[in-house]
């Protein structure tokens, strides 16, 4: 009886024994990639009050029950791991800046021409989503150029549907003067701050 | 609790959206791209199959199988795609389109994730998150993978 006892607490202690060591064996890794243009990136890894921060190509951490530990990977390690999720990424969003005539909604002769290149765009996607982004040079209040902003994206919105893209894939919004392409002054007329983006993806 | 903390994030999205947007689905926060082998979308406790052209809310599980793979773009641009085998949680989304203020939290609970960031990050160094079950992992840009439990 008491042997058995015994038998059947070290058969516990092994079960608890193996979820411990089991908790320990899974981690994960985290590599920072190259930036296409260069552009300084990071991500910072922490675990509890322990961190690293990777903020160069390819610096990499492993995280176990121990923290985070820095290492360097290698282009062939990241895609042995992760060649299946870096090819189901999706396309990287096409940009296209039309710029409108000073106070109104509507397009510079020049802008009008773009129009066929952001359709064909959108074509080319399997399931596009658009967004339209409105801005405004600095003449006038914020809540002016606010409106401003959104009527024009909103002209170019209704403009795409008409022209057969689904209304439930065109997003409109305003960003009124607070992305100036142009950085300039309050109260100044900027032709080129007076622009609409659009994001196709 | 739980029903609690999602209508509140649901009505924190809501509230945002309601500011700049004019779109068909203000409870949309991002859409799979491309989809291979099985991937499914748990919601409120019921999986679907995730075809490409889904749209995604925050609480959303997307999970693949040993055969698959999903590609996603979330709303602010952000970039999320998984390899086979793993589970993603949408825990956390809010993005004012005005401002580019927001915040998006991700958790990777097994698997491999690529992440380009978008423009939540963009705008707020760390307003974007990768949760794994060992770390967190702060998002200041742009390109990385992680993967966990392997």
């Amino acid at each position: 009886m008491t042997d058995l006892l015994a038998r059947l607490r070290f058969v516990a202690a092994l079960a608890v024994l193996g979820a411990v060591l089991g908790a320990c064996a899974s981690g994960g890794t985290v590599v920072l990639l190259p930036e296409k243009d260069g552009r300084q990136t990071a991500v910072s890894v922490r675990q509890g009050d322990k961190e690293v921060v990777l903020d160069q190509p390819y610096a990499a951490a492993r995280t176990n029950a121990q923290g985070p530990r820095a290492y360097v990977a290698s282009p062939q390690d990241v895609n042995a791991q992760f060649g299946p999720a870096l090819a189901a990424q999706p396309a990287r969003s096409a940009r296209f800046t039309l710029y409108f005539v000073e106070g109104k909604d509507e397009f510079t002769d020049e802008s009008r021409k773009l129009i066929d290149g952001v359709l064909a765009e959108i074509a080319r996607r399997p399931v596009p989503d658009v967004m339209v982004v409105g801005h405004t040079d600095t003449v006038g209040s914020e809540s002016a150029n606010d409106a401003l902003s959104r009527q024009r994206a909103e002209v170019v919105r209704k403009g795409l549907i008409a022209r057969g893209i689904a209304p439930e894939d065109v997003v409109a919004i305003g960003r009124g003067k607070r992305n100036l392409l142009v950085p300039t002054a309050d109260g100044v007329a900027e032709p080129r701050n007076r622009r609409v983006e659009i994001l196709v993806r | 609790m739980s029903t609690a903390l999602m209508s509140c994030r649901n009505a924190l999205v809501l509230a945002v959206l309601a500011g700049g947007v004019v779109a068909a689905h203000a409870a949309d926060i991002g859409q799979v791209k491309i989809a291979k082998g099985q991937v499914t979308i748990e919601r409120q406790g019921k999986a679907m199959p995730a075809a490409v052209g889904a749209r995604l809310q925050v609480a959303d599980v997307v999970r693949t199988g040993a055969d698959g793979s999903v590609g996603i773009t979330m709303d602010d641009d952000s970039l999320l795609s998984a390899g086979p085998n793993s589970a993603l949680s949408l825990d956390n989304y809010a993005f004012d389109t005005t401002t580019n203020q927001g915040r998006l939290d991700t958790s990777l609970n097994k698997g491999t994730l690529s992440v380009i960031s978008g423009r939540i990050a963009k705008q707020t160094p760390d307003a974007m998150t990768v949760r794994t079950p060992n770390a967190i992992l702060g998002v200041r840009g742009t390109e990385f993978v992680v993967s966990a439990n392997d």
